[in-house]
């Protein structure tokens, strides 16, 4: 060994994921959860997509019927979407970014802590509105939902097909003023298709309630297929490690 | 702007690595970026540029390979490259697939280092020169 000089470059293999940190709290999360029954969603949109009051409108449903569930919410600023999903009578706490543009799996963990996580059947993750950021960040969810409303146009999906790629489903929200919008259903669907082949899509509006219960059934059959300590999402592709990440990358 | 979070997470893990052979310094960073990672390159750098100061990493080189998409086409039996990220469609038989064989990447493929000392190779990953 020669000590005290440098020697030349030399290249070291590394061949591992970036946020490799996350992954792996997620991964560790993801299992406590479903081991714990608790089916975790991870909502993903746009500012303004409603994502909010589509999340309202299903506390308040689930509160009402006895079935538990909480929700954590991340703004940059405000608390202002947590008293306003708190009125659902569930558990509500709000992640405040201070200007980060997305939510990593700690900030979850760190916002989790104190609550009995086995008293709930679901936890509902709002994300910060954003099409783009949160993308890479598993959070140690079991369901990733994106969120499109008819007033974004149909060709959202199109303009940031990089976050409907890794969404389990979809809702579109506000249907309620798709023909006041022009809304071309048929485009929407196609679009989604296009960029998430075969993901399902769910039309729903939060004002008048349709759609919900359909979003509301799908929650139940995902979390009864979840079994304690399995995955409950589709399988994602093979890698040669065996293990995957959140979007189906493999991790070391 | 989440490529600085991006960013922080590389010097990160490069540091980390680099503390595992006992210290020196990296010359540069390759990485695998695929096209549905939502990564900007030009924004990478810069906030590379504003996180690397003061560690091991300050002179390094970002050296960033796109990866494009792939898709298995259960109907052809082919996997096949898109030049775009829109439509997940296969280039020969026009059919949507949803399985992706490529094109997620945010990986940090290699470090170029320069050691204090000569090193051996460890669980970390493997060295040439």
């Amino acid at each position: 060994m020669t000590t005290g000089t440098t020697n030349g470059p030399r290249v070291l293999e590394v061949r591992t994921r970036i946020l490799k940190k996350n992954d792996e709290l997620a991964r560790e999360m993801r299992r406590e959860f479903e081991s714990l029954g608790l089916l975790v969603v991870n909502m993903v949109s746009s500012p303004g997509t409603g994502k909010t009051a589509f999340l309202k409108e299903t506390l308040t449903r689930l509160t009402q019927r006895g079935i538990p569930a909480a929700a954590v919410v991340g703004d940059l600023e405000t608390d202002n979407d947590a008293r306003r999903l708190a009125l659902s009578g569930a558990p509500v706490r709000q992640i405040m970014t201070h200007g980060m543009c997305h939510l990593e799996a700690d900030m979850v963990r760190e916002h989790l802590a104190g609550w009995n996580l086995s008293a709930f059947h679901y936890l509902f993750i709002e994300n910060v509105g954003n099409l783009v950021c949160p993308t890479s960040w598993d959070l140690g969810e079991s369901v990733r939902l994106a969120l499109l409303s008819v007033t974004e146009g149909e060709d959202k999906p199109l303009k940031y097909p990089g976050l409907f790629n890794t969404a389990d489903l979809a809702t579109i929200t506000k249907i309620d003023l798709a023909e006041a919008c022009d809304f071309d259903r048929e485009a929407a669907h196609a679009n989604i298709a296009a960029v998430r082949p075969g993901m399902r899509i769910i039309e729903t509006s939060s004002k008048h309630g349709s759609g919900i219960e359909e979003w509301l059934d799908y929650l139940a059959a995902r979390r009864s297929a979840m079994k304690p300590s399995g995955c409950a999402f589709p399988a994602p592709p093979a890698s040669p490690t065996g293990e995957t990440s959140r979007s189906g990358i493999a991790m070391q | 702007m989440h490529e600085l979070s991006i960013a922080s997470s590389i010097v990160e893990a490069a540091s980390e690595h680099l503390r595992q052979l006992g210290g020196g310094r990296i010359k540069a960073v390759r990485l695998r970026i695929g096209a549905l990672s939502c990564v900007h390159e030009d924004a990478l750098r810069y906030g590379f540029d504003l996180v690397r100061e003061g560690t091991p990493l300050a002179t390094a080189v970002l050296a960033i390979t796109a990866v494009p998409v792939r898709i298995w086409c259960p109907t052809c039996r082919v996997e096949s490259e898109l030049s775009g990220i829109q439509r997940f469609a296969c280039p020969a038989c026009g059919h949507l697939s949803g399985d992706i064989r490529a094109g997620r990447e945010l990986d940090i493929e290699s470090l170029e280092i320069e050691t204090e000392h000569a090193v051996q190779p460890t669980a970390a990953g493997e060295i040439h020169a």
